[in-house]
């Protein structure tokens, strides 16, 4: 393949070039931010949207699928952000801080920045970060690498975002929701940054709400642990929408840490969520389960590059997918050992159920391994609900459809129990619930 | 857990520097010219009496491959492979003419007693029945040498003889089904193959026959700059049985030599193929010079109802290996095998692996392959199972294990599993511990260790792949089997 020869645009491609000509201006930054912006866009210009023929994007062509692109998303409106906050109760009542971010304007007001502030955490927006000395630092964080992009795409144009700052030693006492609230429709492209200091403690709900109509939504959480750190964080993704939705998570860990993710997938009709995880420090653990939920025409895409650079540390991998109608579930794993990197412990594991003759699923579930005192492990598995569990049912009088409700939810709370976060495993299950119910 | 002392020797013993088979024949022999053009093709074409419509079907892969790139997707590197720069046509001048053992130069006899392959029929004694009788097809560079037994196939039915031969004896036959499994424009190799094969084995079973004995083509590349690219071709109508072997060589030289075959297998109805390969092509020395670019298209077409069709391989030699031998599942009830054992050492890279294709219902297949790399080689498993729209109550199991020696190796897993019907139930493991927790439970009830139980259920594993592959090759894969499991990884 020859990179030199240019690409034929297609629709959105054109679309998005011309987005970034109206856009620059207003888009936040240092000169080395706009740099970065426009090396990330030159990407999109020179590859185009990925496809399937990139390996990594094999299973869902963005391009194929994202037929036009439509306009960034307009400046926030806090009011009807605080309207929208009101009808959203994703986690009902969880006593928990709340962080607000609306078409990518970090509001202080709607957060609790002064509570948040007496544990130990420091709010700032992202763009007055970016407009900052180390602006450019925030965007090419290490490993958060040009090459895939959906990361480029969210170079080029984020928007804003906030930057969560936990101070060393720090616990935080309850768990804080980030909310991004669309205000209007248009696409949103956020960044958000959380950095632990030494021995912080924190665990993270990332949710949504409003509608961006035909706009994208790309937000990318960029995590960095210190030594000792621990993070646990929720990624909330329901409801039905036709744009996609494409989130990447990039996690860096410190010596010791802790770090734990879910990332839940109910409703939309394309939807990626990509996690890069890279083990910095030596005896760290990373936890990363999945629960997907598709119907309809739906596509859900579970991506994962664990990066085992150095010796001591364990990952455990666990993904759920449940497909009904004539969706498509695409798990792509993969972990990664580098020379050296011995004593790595690593188990990845996926399963998928399939509910109806017309559904799909793609499992790749990758090790490449190249130190010698490893233990790695993988396994996936697909099939339909078990007959005999569905007759032991039926037997004691439970009818059919609730049957398959108990076996799916079933199914699914494996990944969500194992995940452990207890306060939000009732909401979580709910939602199962709600989309059983309403897909 | 690292390998085990018995481990790291055993593989030692089987080391490139250790090539037993790296001898050269000295053998006068004549050679087409350098270069690949349509000349060439023609020359070969010409050279082995073939119709006109094999030269067309030649030059039209040609064309075809003159279009196409080099893929790059696999976890291999080489330098830019020079077509122009290779012989496409070798041949010892001797063997002109009828084929019969008589004729054939005792030099080459030679070449392949000394590598173990007696080409010489056994007589059958009085009343005594030899054990394993193996009827051989002997390719040296571009041509075969001789085939034996062919009268007493002949009685039972079976046709067993050089690609070239059937050409010109069964025309009819090769094109009905020559390219029907491979077609050709199917990948990079498989049409410069289509265009410049020179010669390689055919079999065709008739219906309801059970070969009388194994088949077997040994394959040797001897002359220097010169690309062997050998056709296979095996048919098994109706109900038939054949095992089929096959085993590789070449001498020790500095240069890469390329090998690209393609191997069809059909089988009808209910019909079975087994296919075994001990690939021992010179993998290069120590320092990763010289060696066998092995890039090969191997697949099975289980065509019919109730049809089955087993892949074993033992893959220990050349510098590059590129190779997925796979089945086609088109078959109500047909069944696809995949048996392998692939290791690695110096500086070979191994990119492996099988496809398991379901199109029929109730189809089944299993995936076994353990990888082993040591030195500075890279071994990879890369798998595609798949499950068609109408691949209904399609059956997987998939089970891959690799094991690393030392820290400059690599080893890599890259399974694909695309599931598009829901009665489909694929599985895809890669742990020793995990094989059953049943068979664990039951050997620690009957008082057995953990550690017991481990090595009882992972023998009786090993055995059991290993009983996959016939006797003849029993004794060269012994030395791979000793290999522990212990510290495998995924």
């Amino acid at each position: 393949m020859n990179a030199s020869v240019p690409i034929k645009h297609t629709q959105a491609e054109s679309d998005l070039l011309d987005r970034f000509d109206s856009a620059k201006g207003a888009l936040a930054g240092s000169v080395a931010v706009a740099a970065l912006r426009e090396a990330a866009l030159g990407q999109i210009r020179d590859r185009g949207l990925p496809h399937r023929r990139v390996e990594e994007y094999k299973y869902s062509d963005l391009r194929a699928f994202l037929k036009s692109a439509a306009p960034l998303a307009a400046a926030a409106d806090a009011a009807t952000a605080k309207a929208l906050l009101e009808g959203q109760d994703s986690y009902g009542d969880l006593d928990r801080f709340r962080i607000v971010v609306a078409n990518g304007t970090f509001l202080a007001d709607l957060s609790n920045t002064d509570a948040l502030a007496s544990e130990g955490v420091t709010l700032t927006a992202l763009n007055d970060a970016l407009a900052g000395e180390g602006g450019a630092q925030l965007l090419a964080s290490p490993k958060t690498g040009l090459s895939d992009g959906v990361v480029a795409l969210n170079t080029a144009f984020v928007q804003g975002g906030v930057v969560i700052t936990v101070k060393a030693g720090a616990e935080v006492s309850k768990p804080v929701e980030l909310v991004q609230v669309a205000t209007s429709t248009g696409a949103q492209v956020t960044r958000n940054k959380i950095t632990l200091g030494e021995g912080a403690k924190l665990r993270l709900l990332e949710t949504f709400a409003g509608d961006t109509g035909e706009g994208e939504l790309n937000t990318v959480l960029d995590c960095e642990l210190g030594d000792k750190a621990a993070l646990a964080t929720t990624r909330l993704v329901i409801g039905a929408a036709d744009a996609p939705r494409l989130f990447t998570t990039i996690a860096t860990l410190g010596a010791e840490t802790e770090f734990k993710s879910l990332g839940f997938i109910a409703g939309p009709r394309f939807t990626r969520n990509q996690q890069f995880v890279n083990f910095t420090g030596e005896n760290s653990e990373a936890k990363i389960y999945g629960v997907t939920m598709a119907g309809g025409e739906a596509l859900a895409d579970q991506t994962l590059i664990v990066d085992h650079a150095v010796p001591h540390c364990n990952s455990r991998e666990f993904f759920k997918t449940v497909l009904d109608g004539r969706a498509r579930g695409v798990y792509q794993g993969r972990i990664n050992v580098a020379p050296h990197a011995q004593k790595t412990d690593g188990e990845m594991m996926t399963q998928a159920l399939l509910l109806s003759e017309d559904a799909e699923m793609a499992n790749k579930p990758e090790l490449e391994i190249f130190a010698d005192d490893v233990l790695c492990a993988h396994g996936a598995t697909s099939g339909q609900i078990d007959e005999d569990l569905l007759f032991y049912l039926r037997a004691r009088g439970i009818p059919e459809d609730e049957a398959k409700t108990l076996l799916v939810l079933a199914f699914l709370s494996e990944a969500i129990e194992e995940y452990g976060e207890d306060d939000v495993t009732e909401g979580l299950e709910a939602r199962v619930r709600d989309w059983l119910a309403g897909h | 857990m690292p390998a085990v002392q018995e481990t790291i020797d055993t593989v030692k013993a089987i080391d490139v520097d250790q090539y037993k088979y790296g001898f050269v024949t000295d053998i006068e022999s004549e050679k087409g010219a350098k270069g690949l053009s349509e000349e060439t093709v023609r020359f070969l074409s010409a050279k082995k009496n073939e119709p006109e419509w094999m030269t067309e079907w030649r030059l039209d892969a040609l064309r075809r491959f003159q279009q196409m790139e080099e893929p790059s997707w696999a976890r291999v590197s080489y330098p830019k492979i020079d077509f122009d720069d290779l012989y496409y046509w070798a041949s010892p001048k001797s063997v002109e003419g009828p084929k019969s053992l008589d004729e054939v130069d005792p030099e080459l006899l030679a070449t392949y007693a000394k590598l173990g392959i007696p080409l010489a029929e056994q007589e059958i004694l009085a009343g005594v029945e030899p054990k394993n009788r193996v009827a051989v097809d002997a390719v040296f560079d571009s041509v075969s040498v001789v085939t034996t037994f062919k009268e007493e196939l002949k009685k039972a039915g079976v046709i067993f003889c050089s690609i070239s031969e059937a050409l010109r004896e069964y025309p009819d036959l090769v094109k009905k089904f020559l390219g029907t499994v491979v077609p050709v424009t199917d990948n990079y190799y498989a049409t410069l193959n289509s265009a410049v094969f020179s010669d390689g084995s055919f079999v065709y079973i008739p219906e309801g026959v059970r070969c009388p004995m194994e088949l077997s083509t040994y394959f040797r590349i001897n002359e220097q700059n010169t690309g062997q690219f050998e056709r296979t071709l095996i048919i098994a109508d109706k109900g038939s049985y054949v095992s089929y072997l096959e085993g590789c060589t070449a001498p020790q030289r500095d240069e890469n030599q390329l090998h690209a075959a393609v191997v069809e297998l059909i089988a009808l109805d209910d019909a079975e193929i087994k296919y075994s390969t001990v690939q021992n092509w010179f993998p290069g020395d120590k320092d990763g010079k010289g060696g066998i670019y092995n890039f090969v298209t191997k697949r099975g077409d289980c065509r019919g109802k109730n049809s089955k069709i087993s892949w074993t391989q033992v893959e220990t030699g050349s510098a590059i290996t590129w190779k997925y031998p796979s089945c086609i599942l088109r078959g109500d009830n047909s069944r696809g095998e995949f048996y392998s054992i692939a290791v690695s050492n110096g500086h070979q890279q191994i990119d492996s692996g099988t496809k398991m294709i379901h199109l029929g219902k109730n189809t089944s297949s299993r995936v076994i392959s353990k990888g082993i790399s040591a030195g500075k080689s890279e071994n990879t498993y890369r798998g595609l199972i798949s499950a068609h729209r109408k691949a209904s109550n399609a059956r997987n199991f998939t089970q891959c294990d690799s094991l690393l020696i030392g820290q400059e190796c690599g080893a890599h897993t890259v399974p694909y599993i695309e599931s598009k019907n829901a009665s489909a139930q694929f599985e895809h493991e890669a742990t020793t511990s995990k094989i059953s927790d049943d068979q664990m439970f039951y050997c620690l009830q009957r008082g057995l260790s953990e550690e017991e139980a481990v090595a009882l259920i992972v023998n009786g594993f090993v055995k059991d792949v290993i009983q996959q592959l016939p006797m003849e090759f029993a004794v060269e894969a012994q030395k791979l089997i000793s290999i522990s499991l212990e510290g495998s990884v995924g």
